[in-house]
C-alpha cells in the first residue's frame, strides 16, 4: 500500500533538460514543484572531476552514466510480424540516468530547426504535391511556426551559453565570411558567444565544402568559447577542447547541462525540491480519466510513495514519457494495422551516414582534441534547401565534422581492408590515430505507419511493469536518402585529397542494427499537433485527454530533425511553460478546444 | 626544445582550474574540492620503466591452463614487434583478470532476464544469456578441448602461426565450440586486450602507458586550448590519471 505524501502545485517526472527547465518556469510561477528523478544524484563534482573523469574505459567503454539496463529497457523488433528481443547491451542508442539526465553527458551541437521542418506535410504537399509523399508515411505538421518559438529559442541559447555565428539578426546580414549559416533562418539576437575555434578537421571540411561552392558555417555549440554567465547567475568557464565530451561530465563547466546551468539558481529557491533515486511507474488518474492526481514512485529503500499534485509534467525522456503514458492510461494507444490511436505513433529517430578520410602523416587531425559541439557544416542539402523533385524522397540531412575527441579503445578507425588485429592492424592505429577525419550526413527521419511503440507482451522491468516495445525498421525512402547523401559526402572527401576513405553507408534492404551507435536522437510516440485524432498533444504539450499532464520532449516531434533535437526540445519546453504560466493556471482546463 | 617543456600544459591546466574555480558562484557544494584534490596530488613517479611487472601477476579469477591461454592470445592479437610492446607487456592478461571481479564480468550492467533466443539476428544486438565470466570460461574449454582432439600441443605451446590460424578460426567461426559461439568468444577477447592495451593503467592495463605512446595518444591531458586549430605533432608524452607520465 503506497504512502501518500503532502500535495504539491506540480510534481516533475525526470530531471534532465526539460524537467530543468520547467521546474525554473514552474517556480518562477510561484508553484510550490517537486522532481522525481530515478537516478542518482550527479554533477560536476564528484561526477565531473579532474583527472578520474579523464577515463574511456568508465565512461564511453563500461557507460558508467548512461541507463542502467539491468533495471529497464526497452524491446526492439523489425516489424508488427517479429518477436521484439530487448536491447540488453547499450549499442544504437544511450539515455540518461540520474539528474541532469542525457543533458549532462550530451555532446552540446546546439540547433534550432529549419522552419519548413515544423510544416513537413504541409510544405511538402505545396511545393511537390501531395502524392509525392509515400502513402505509408505519416509525417505530420508541429502545429507551432519557427516565428511563434523564436523567442524560447533564443532564450534558450542564452540559458546555454550557445557559441555560433548568427546569419541574419533581425533581417540584417551579419554572418557573412565570418561563418555563418546562410540557410539560417532569422534571429532577434546574435549567440551570446561568438563560435569556437575550429579544429583541423572541421578546416579541412571548410576548405573542401567551399571549394565544391558549398556553405561552410560554424556549429552552433552548448560549448563555451569564453567565459560566461547566464540569466540565472550560473557562470560557465571557457571549453579546453580536453576531447572527453559526449559521455562524460564536463569538468571545465563549459558544456551546458541541467546541472550547471539551471539546477544552482533551483537550489536557492525554497519552493523546489528534487528528490534523486525516485522512480515514477505511472501517473495517477481520478475516475474520469480526464484528470491526473499525480504519480506513485519507488524511493531509494523500495518503498511505494503517492505524490499527489495539481500538474504533472512528463520530463522522462522520449521513450520514457511514452511508456509512462501506456502504463497509466493515458491517451489512446496506437494501433498501426487500424492506423488509429495516438500513444505510440509517428515514432522516428536520425538517418547517419558516416565517411572517413585517412591521410598521410602531414596532415595532423589529432583526433584526441575535440569538443562535443564543435565543428564546420554546411546545410546546402539539409531540409528543403535543394530540389527533391528529381530524386524523389523526402528529408535532407545537415553534414559536418564534428569533432567530439576520440579515444583509443574505442576511437580507433582505420582504412578499409586493415585487418582487427596483429601487426599489421598496430602499425595503422600507429600511422592513422592521429591522421584521420569522420564525417556525418545527419539525416533526418520521417515517420512512417510500421514504427511506432506499444508495450511490450512478456518482457519486464525490475518493478515487474511491461517494457516499451520498438517496432522500427528503415524504409526505402530513409535508404535511397542516406545513399545520395553519402555519395555527397564521399565527394566532399575526396577533394580533401585523402590517402584513403572509408564509407559507413546504408545498403538496400538494411535492418536497423541495435548494436551500433546511431545517436540518442529518437523522436516521436506522443506528438504534438492540431487533431487529436493524430496527436496525443495540442501545441502546448498538453494531454488532449488529461489537461493537467504536459509533456516535454521529443517525444512530441511527429518525426525526426535534420538538425539535433535538443534545441528545439528546449525551446518547445519553454513555450509550453509559458503557456502554463499564462493560460493554464489562470483557468486550468484544455487550452485547446478538442 | 627545452626540457622542462612537456611540464607546461599541466601547469597550465592548474593554473587555468585555480582562475576557473572561484567564477562559479551559483554551484553546488563541494566544488572546491575538485581543485584541491589536483593540487595537493603532484605528478608521482616521473619515470616508468620500459619493462612493466606484467610477468608477475597471480590471476585471481582465471586457472593456471585458461591463464596461460589468455596471455599466448592476447599476444598475438597485439604482438609485440619493431613499434613496440604488446597487449601480453601491457598487462592485457592480468587487465582481463581483474576485469573478472567487476560487475561487467557478470553481466550486471545488462539486462539478463528471459526469455533469451541465443539464434536471433545479429542486428538485434547481444541476445546470449551468458555473462562474460561464463564466455571465457566455456570459450577457453572449448578452444583446449579442440587442440587437444586435434592431437595439437596446447595452445600457448604453438607456433605463432599456429595460434593464429586458430585465433583467425575464431574470428570467422569456423570453428566450431559447442557451448558459445566462438565469434561472441572471439570478439569478447578482442574487445578486452585492446582495453588492455589501451585503457588508463589505473585499471591493470597500458602500463607504462605503452599502448598511448604507439599511437601518440596525450591520456590524461585533456588540455587543449592552445593546440586546437594547429596543423602539427602534438609534441607531450601521456600522463595517467595516476599522474605518471611516460
Ligand atoms: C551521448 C549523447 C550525446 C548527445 N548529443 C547531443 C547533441 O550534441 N545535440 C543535441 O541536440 N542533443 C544531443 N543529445 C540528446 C540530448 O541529450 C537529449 O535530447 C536531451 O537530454 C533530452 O532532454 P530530456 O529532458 O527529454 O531527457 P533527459 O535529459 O534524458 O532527462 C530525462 C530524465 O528523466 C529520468 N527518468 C526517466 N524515467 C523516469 C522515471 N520513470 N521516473 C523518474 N525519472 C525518470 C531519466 O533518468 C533522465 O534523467 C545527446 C544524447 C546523448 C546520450
Ligand atoms: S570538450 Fe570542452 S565542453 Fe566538452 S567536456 Fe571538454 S572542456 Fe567540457
Amino acid at each position: 500500500m503506497a504512502n501518500t505524501l503532502k500535495k504539491v502545485d506540480a510534481v516533475i517526472v525526470g530531471f534532465g533538460w526539460t524537467g530543468a527547465i520547467m521546474a525554473k518556469e514552474l517556480t518562477e510561477a510561484g508553484l510550490q514543484v517537486v522532481a522525481l528523478e530515478r537516478g542518482p544524484m550527479q554533477d560536476t563534482y564528484p561526477d565531473g572531476s579532474y583527472p578520474q573523469v579523464i577515463d574511456e574505459l568508465t565512461y564511453s567503454v563500461r557507460k558508467k552514466l548512461f541507463l542502467d539496463l539491468s533495471k529497464e529497457t526497452v524491446t526492439i523488433r523489425h516489424t508488427v510480424n517479429d518477436v521484439a528481443l530487448p536491447y540488453r547491451q547499450l549499442g544504437a542508442f544511450l539515455p540518461g540516468k540520474g539528474v541532469g539526465g542525457a543533458g549532462l553527458h550530451w555532446s552540446g551541437v546546439h540547433f534550432r530547426v529549419d522552419p519548413i521542418e515544423l510544416r513537413m506535410r504541409s510544405h511538402y504537399e505545396e511545393r511537390y504535391g501531395k502524392s509525392f509523399i509515400p502513402q505509408d508515411m505519416t509525417i505530420q505538421d508541429f502545429g507551432v511556426t519557427y516565428e511563434e518559438l523564436e523567442p524560447y529559442f533564443d532564450f534558450a541559447e542564452k540559458v546555454f551559453g550557445t557559441s555560433g555565428q548568427a546569419w541574419t539578426v533581425k533581417g540584417e546580414v551579419v554572418g557573412r565570411g565570418k561563418g555563418g549559416n546562410p540557410y539560417a533562418p532569422d534571429r532577434s539576437n546574435p549567440f551570446p558567444l561568438v563560435s569556437q575555434k575550429n579544429v583541423v578537421s572541421a578546416q579541412l571540411f571548410q576548405q573542401a565544402t567551399s571549394a565544391l561552392g558549398y556553405h561552410p558555417y560554424n556549429l552552433p555549440s552548448a560549448n563555451t568559447s569564453g567565459p560566461y554567465t547566464n540569466p540565472y547567475g550560473a557562470q560557465m568557464g571557457p571549453c579546453n577542447f580536453c576531447g572527453f565530451c559526449s559521455g562524460y561530465v564536463c569538468y571545465m563547466y563549459s558544456k551546458a547541462s541541467p546541472n550547471v546551468n539551471i539546477l544552482p539558481a533551483l537550489r536557492q529557491v525554497p519552493n523546489f525540491e528534487l528528490r534523486a533515486n525516485a522512480h515514477v511507474l505511472r501517473v495517477n488518474l481520478d475516475d474520469s480519466k480526464q484528470r491526473a492526481t499525480g504519480v506513485t514512485y519507488i524511493d531509494a529503500q523500495g518503498r511505494e510513495l503517492e505524490q499527489p499534485a495539481e500538474l504533472v509534467i512528463l520530463a522522462a525522456f522520449q521513450f520514457n514519457n511514452v511508456r509512462l503514458m501506456l502504463l497509466s492510461g493515458i491517451g489512446k494507444p496506437y494501433d498501426p494495422v487500424k492506423n488509429e490511436g495516438v500513444v505510440g505513433r509517428n515514432f522516428a529517430y536520425q538517418n547517419m551516414g558516416t565517411v572517413k578520410a585517412f591521410f598521410d602523416k602531414d596532415v595532423h587531425t589529432n583526433n584526441f582534441i575535440g569538443a562535443g559541439g564543435n565543428g564546420v557544416a554546411i546545410d546546402d542539402f539539409n531540409a528543403d534547401n535543394f530540389d527533391h523533385g528529381p530524386h524523389g524522397f523526402v528529408g535532407g540531412s545537415p553534414m559536418w565534422v564534428n569533432q567530439a575527441g576520440s579515444r583509443p579503445i574505442a576511437g580507433v578507425a582505420n582504412p578499409p581492408g586493415t585487418p582487427a588485429w596483429g601487426s599489421a592492424w598496430k602499425k595503422a592505429t600507429a600511422d592513422y590515430y592521429t591522421h584521420q577525419l569522420s564525417m556525418d550526413a545527419h539525416g533526418a527521419h520521417q515517420s512512417y505507419r510500421g514504427n511506432y511503440l506499444d508495450l511490450d507482451p512478456t518482457y519486464r522491468d525490475a518493478y515487474g511493469l511491461p517494457l516499451l516495445r520498438m517496432t522500427f525498421d528503415w524504409q526505402d525512402n530513409d535508404i535511397r536518402m542516406n545513399q545520395f547523401m553519402v555519395d555527397k559526402l564521399s565527394k566532399i572527401a575526396q577533394a580533401m585529397n585523402p590517402k584513403s576513405i572509408a564509407v559507413l553507408g546504408k545498403q538496400v534492404k538494411e535492418h536497423f542494427n541495435t548494436a551500433s551507435y546511431q545517436t540518442t536522437h529518437l523522436n516521436g510516440g506522443a506528438i504534438m499537433g492540431t487533431d487529436p485524432a493524430t496527436s496525443a498533444l495540442n501545441r502546448y504539450l498538453q494531454c488532449w485527454d488529461v489537461h493537467n499532464v504536459f509533456v516535454p520532449g521529443a517525444s512530441a516531434f511527429p518525426q525526426g530533425l535534420g538538425y539535433n533535437p535538443t534545441g528545439l526540445v528546449a525551446a518547445l519546453t519553454y513555450w509550453s511553460a509559458r503557456a502554463i504560466r499564462e493560460q493554464y493556471l489562470k483557468n486550468p482546463g484544455p487550452l485547446v478546444a478538442a | 626544445m627545452s626540457e622542462h617543456v612537456p611540464d607546461n600544459p599541466r601547469r597550465d591546466f592548474l593554473r587555468k582550474t585555480l582562475t576557473l574555480i572561484p567564477v562559479v558562484t551559483v554551484a553546488s557544494t563541494g566544488l572546491g574540492l575538485g581543485a584541491s584534490a589536483v593540487i595537493a596530488e603532484p605528478a608521482r613517479s616521473p619515470n616508468v620503466p620500459e619493462k612493466t611487472d606484467a610477468a608477475q601477476y597471480q590471476p585471481a579469477f582465471f586457472t593456471v591452463d585458461e591463464y596461460a591461454f589468455l596471455q599466448a592470445a592476447v599476444s598475438r592479437l597485439i604482438p609485440a614487434d619493431e613499434l613496440g610492446a604488446g597487449a601480453l607487456e601491457a598487462g592485457a592478461a592480468e587487465y582481463i583478470d581483474r576485469q573478472m571481479g567487476t560487475p561487467y564480468a557478470s553481466g550486471a550492467l545488462w539486462y539478463m532476464q528471459g526469455p533469451f533466443d541465443a539464434d536471433a539476428a545479429p542486428e538485434l544486438g547481444y541476445q546470449l544469456q551468458l555473462n562474460p565470466q561464463q564466455i571465457y570460461r566455456l570459450g577457453i574449454a572449448g578452444v583446449l578441448g579442440w587442440c587437444r582432439a586435434q592431437g595439437n600441443k596446447p595452445f600457448h605451446e604453438q607456433s605463432a602461426a599456429q595460434q593464429d590460424r586458430v585465433l583467425a578460426a575464431l574470428e570467422a567461426g569456423d570453428l566450431v565450440l559447442q557451448d558459445v559461439p566462438a565469434k561472441a568468444f572471439f570478439s569478447l577477447l578482442l574487445q578486452n586486450t585492446r582495453e588492455g592495451f589501451f585503457c588508463d593503467p589505473v585499471h591493470g592495463g597500458n602500463k607504462g602507458m605503452v599502448g598511448w605512446k604507439q599511437i601518440g595518444f596525450p591520456g590524461a591531458r585533456a588540455d587543449f586550448m592552445d593546440w586546437a586549430e594547429r596543423n602539427e605533432r602534438y609534441p607531450f608524452p601521456p600522463v595517467s590519471i595516476r599522474g605518471e607520465r611516460a
